[in-house]
C-alpha cells in the first residue's frame, strides 16, 4: 500500500517505516517556533518541568504580534522572551516580520517536521514540510525533548485542474475549498494539493493556500515539492528532502477544483467558511482595507496590489493599511518602488508583523467594515463585537480600497 | 476520576478562540485576562461563572488560533469540564494538556438549558441530568490521556513521571 507525503515525512521523523494514518508517531522535531502571543506560557511550562531547550540551533523565538511593544504587558513579554533567548542562545527574531514568513525565509526545508505555537504554522506545507500548530504546553514538551507525539492524519486530496484565469488568485482557491469543506470539514486531517494545476502555482501562492488549511480545521496543508520548489530554494545551501505521495497512496476523500472555472471569492463575517462569489456582495460599503499577514503579505501580493493602485488614489473615506510580512519583503518592495505607489495612493505602511490581522493595530469600531487579505474574520478579532471583516485576495482588496466598497476585480478589466 | 457535577453555561456552534479570549488580551496576566473570556458573545459570563460550572456547546468548539490561553482562562474561571458536539483539534489537545476534561456528545446540546445541572463521569463518558434522569453517552479518553487529566495536566504528569523514573 502506498503512502502519502505526510505519512512519509512522519515515518521518517519517527524512525518508523510502515505507520499510516491513524497511527501515533513520536516525531523528532526539525525546528520549533514560538512567538510573543504565547511564548510566556511556554516558558512557564518549561520552568515547571525544570527543563531546558533541547537544541538551541533548532528553536526560533519571534516577536511579531504586539510590536513595537503596544502596551506595558507587551514590553514585559518581549523582555522575558529576549532574556530567555539570550540565556540559551536561541534564534531570536526581534520585530522583523510575521513568524511564519521568517521561518520560511530562514529555517524550514522540504521534508522537515516543524512545530509552532501558532495555528498558521501549517503554511510551511507549501514547500513540502509537515508543519502544524500546537499550544504552549505541547510547545514546552517539544522544546524540552525535541519530540512530540502526533497522530498521523488522514489526507484529503485536492486535485487542481487547469489554470487560474486573470484576476483570480491562490487565495480564491483556498477560500473556495474552505467554503466547501466547512470550518470543521478537515478536522484532524491533512489537505494535499496536487494535479497539473498545482504545478502552475507559485511557492508564494502555495503558502497562501496551506496557510488556511487550519480554517477548515486541518492539521496541515501540503504541496508535493517539485521544480517550482527547487527554484524557490535556489539560493539556499540545503534543499531538504523532496517527498512525494505514492500513486497508490490512500486518501479519505478526493476533491477536484477546476481552476479555469474559478472566480474571485470572499469570506463574509463572522466565519471563514462563509464564502460567496465576490459579485454577490459587490457594493458593500467598507471603512478599512488591509493588505498583509502570513496569508497574503508577500512580495507577489504587494506587486499585485501596487499594480492596481499605480497612479490612482484610494477612496477618501477608506483607511488602507499595508503591512509587508517581513523586513526582507519590505526592503524588496521599497527597491521595486511599490511602497512609493502605496504611499502616493494614500495608504498607511505599517511595520512588518501580524498587524491588523488579529487586531494588533487598525482596529474597528462598532458597525465598521474591513476587507482584508488575511485569514480570519472572527467576531471581535479586529475590534468591536459589531464590526465586520471580509477576507479576499490582494487584488480584490486593492480594487475595493479604490472603490470604497467591495468590488469585483474583473470589473472594468 | 470522580464524577463532575455542575451548572451549565450554554454556547452555540463555532465558538472560536477569538470569542473565548480575544487576541488583544493574550498578554495580560491570566488573573486579569480571564475576566475577558467570552466577552464578544456573553460579556456577563466571566463575572457570573462559578467554580465548578460546566460549558455545553455546539460544533467545532475552540476553532481558530492555537492559543492555550483559551482553555487556561476558562479553567482559571472555575470551569471544570466542557461538553461539545465537537471540538477543534488544537483546543482539544490544549484542554487535555491543562487537565481540563473535554467530552464530545452530540445529543446533550438540544436537551440542556443554561443553568441546568449535569453530572459527567469522564471514565465512561456518561452524562446525566439529575433533575429528569435523562442520560447521554459522550466520548471517552484513552487511559494515557485520562492519566494526564488526573494529574492536572501534561506538565504535572511529566514532572511526576520524571520524579518516579
Amino acid at each position: 500500500m502506498g503512502q502519502t507525503i505526510v505519512e512519509k515525512i512522519l515515518n521518517q521523523a519517527g524512525g518508523t517505516k510502515d505507520l499510516s494514518a491513524g497511527d501515533i508517531v513520536n516525531a523528532r522535531v526539525s525546528c520549533l517556533m514560538t512567538n510573543d502571543a504565547v511564548g510566556e506560557l511556554l516558558i512557564q511550562a518549561l520552568d515547571e518541568l525544570g527543563a531546558k531547550p533541547w537544541d538551541k540551533d533548532r528553536i526560533a523565538v519571534i516577536l511579531d504580534h504586539y510590536i513595537p511593544a503596544t502596551t506595558e504587558n507587551a514590553a514585559r513579554t518581549h523582555k522575558l522572551l529576549r532574556d530567555f533567548s539570550k540565556k540559551y542562545g536561541l534564534h531570536m527574531f526581534d520585530q522583523q516580520g510575521v513568524c511564519h514568513q521568517l521561518m520560511l525565509e530562514n529555517s524550514v526545508l522540504p521534508g522537515d517536521v516543524v512545530i509552532g505555537t501558532d495555528s498558521h504554522t501549517c503554511t510551511y506545507g507549501g514547500i513540502g514540510a509537515f508543519a502544524t500548530g500546537v499550544g504552549s504546553t505541547d510547545g514546552a514538551a517539544a522544546m524540552a525533548t525535541g519530540e512530540l507525539w502526533l497522530k498521523i492524519p488522514e489526507t484529503i486530496k485536492i486535485e487542481l485542474k487547469g489554470r487560474l484565469p486573470d484576476h483570480v488568485h491562490p487565495k480564491d482557491i483556498i477560500l473556495k475549498v474552505v467554503g466547501d469543506l466547512g470550518a470543521d470539514g478537515a478536522t484532524y486531517k491533512a489537505l494535499q494539493f496536487s494535479g497539473e494545476g498545482a504545478a502552475s502555482i507559485s511557492t508564494e501562492g502555495r503558502f497562501t493556500i496551506c496557510n488556511m488549511a487550519i480554517e477548515a480545521g486541518g492539521k496541515t496543508g501540503v504541496f508535493e515539492p517539485d521544480a517550482v520548489t527547487e527554484d524557490y530554494l535556489k539560493d539556499r545551501k540545503e534543499k531538504g528532502t523532496f517527498f512525494k505521495s505514492d500513486p497508490d497512496a490512500v486518501y479519505c476523500e478526493q476533491i477536484t477544483v477546476h481552476l479555469d472555472q474559478l472566480g474571485p471569492h470572499i469570506a463574509c463575517p463572522w466565519s471563514v467558511d462563509n464564502v460567496v462569489a465576490v459579485e454577490k456582495i459587490a457594493g458593500t460599503h467598507i471603512d478599512q482595507a488591509f493588505l498583509g499577514s502570513c496569508t497574503n503579505g508577500r512580495i507577489e501580493d504587494l506587486r499585485i496590489a501596487a499594480g492596481v493602485l499605480k497612479g490612482k488614489k484610494i477612496h477618501p473615506e477608506v483607511r488602507f493599511l499595508v503591512t509587508p510580512a517581513s523586513r526582507h519583503i519590505y526592503q524588496q518592495a521599497m527597491a521595486e518602488g511599490l511602497l512609493e505607489t502605496f504611499l502616493s495612493a494614500g495608504a498607511i505602511i505599517c511595520n512588518p508583523g501580524c498587524s491588523a490581522c488579529f487586531g494588533g493595530q487598525g482596529m474597528l469600531w462598532e458597525g465598521e467594515v474591513c476587507i482584508g487579505s488575511h485569514n480570519r474574520n472572527f467576531r471581535a478579532r479586529m475590534g468591536h463585537r459589531d464590526s465586520k471583516v471580509y477576507l479576499a485576495s490582494p487584488e480584490t482588496v486593492a480594487v475595493s480600497a479604490l472603490a470604497g466598497n467591495i468590488e469585483d476585480p474583473r470589473k472594468g478589466a | 476520576m470522580s464524577v463532575i457535577k455542575g451548572k451549565v453555561w450554554k454556547f452555540g456552534d463555532g465558538v472560536d478562540t477569538d470569542i473565548i479570549i480575544p487576541a488583544r488580551y493574550l498578554i495580560l496576566p491570566l488573573e486579569e485576562m480571564k475576566h475577558k473570556a467570552m466577552e464578544p458573545v456573553k460579556p456577563e459570563f466571566a463575572e457570573k461563572v462559578n467554580e465548578g460550572d460546566i460549558i455545553v456547546a455546539g460544533q467545532n468548539f475552540g476553532c481558530g488560533s492555537s492559543r492555550e490561553q483559551a482553555p487556561a482562562a476558562l479553567k482559571a474561571l472555575g470551569i471544570r469540564a466542557i461538553v461539545a458536539a465537537s471540538f477543534a483539534r488544537i483546543f482539544y489537545r490544549n484542554a487535555i494538556n491543562l487537565g481540563l476534561p473535554v467530552i464530545e456528545c452530540r445529543d446533550l446540546y438540544e436537551q440542556v438549558d443554561e443553568g441546568d445541572v449535569i453530572e459527567i463521569t469522564p471514565l465512561t463518558g456518561k452524562i446525566r441530568m439529575p433533575e429528569n434522569g435523562m442520560e447521554f453517552s459522550g466520548s471517552t479518553l484513552p487511559d494515557f490521556l485520562l492519566e494526564i487529566i488526573n494529574n492536572g495536566g501534561l506538565i504535572p504528569y511529566l514532572s511526576a513521571k520524571f520524579k518516579t523514573s
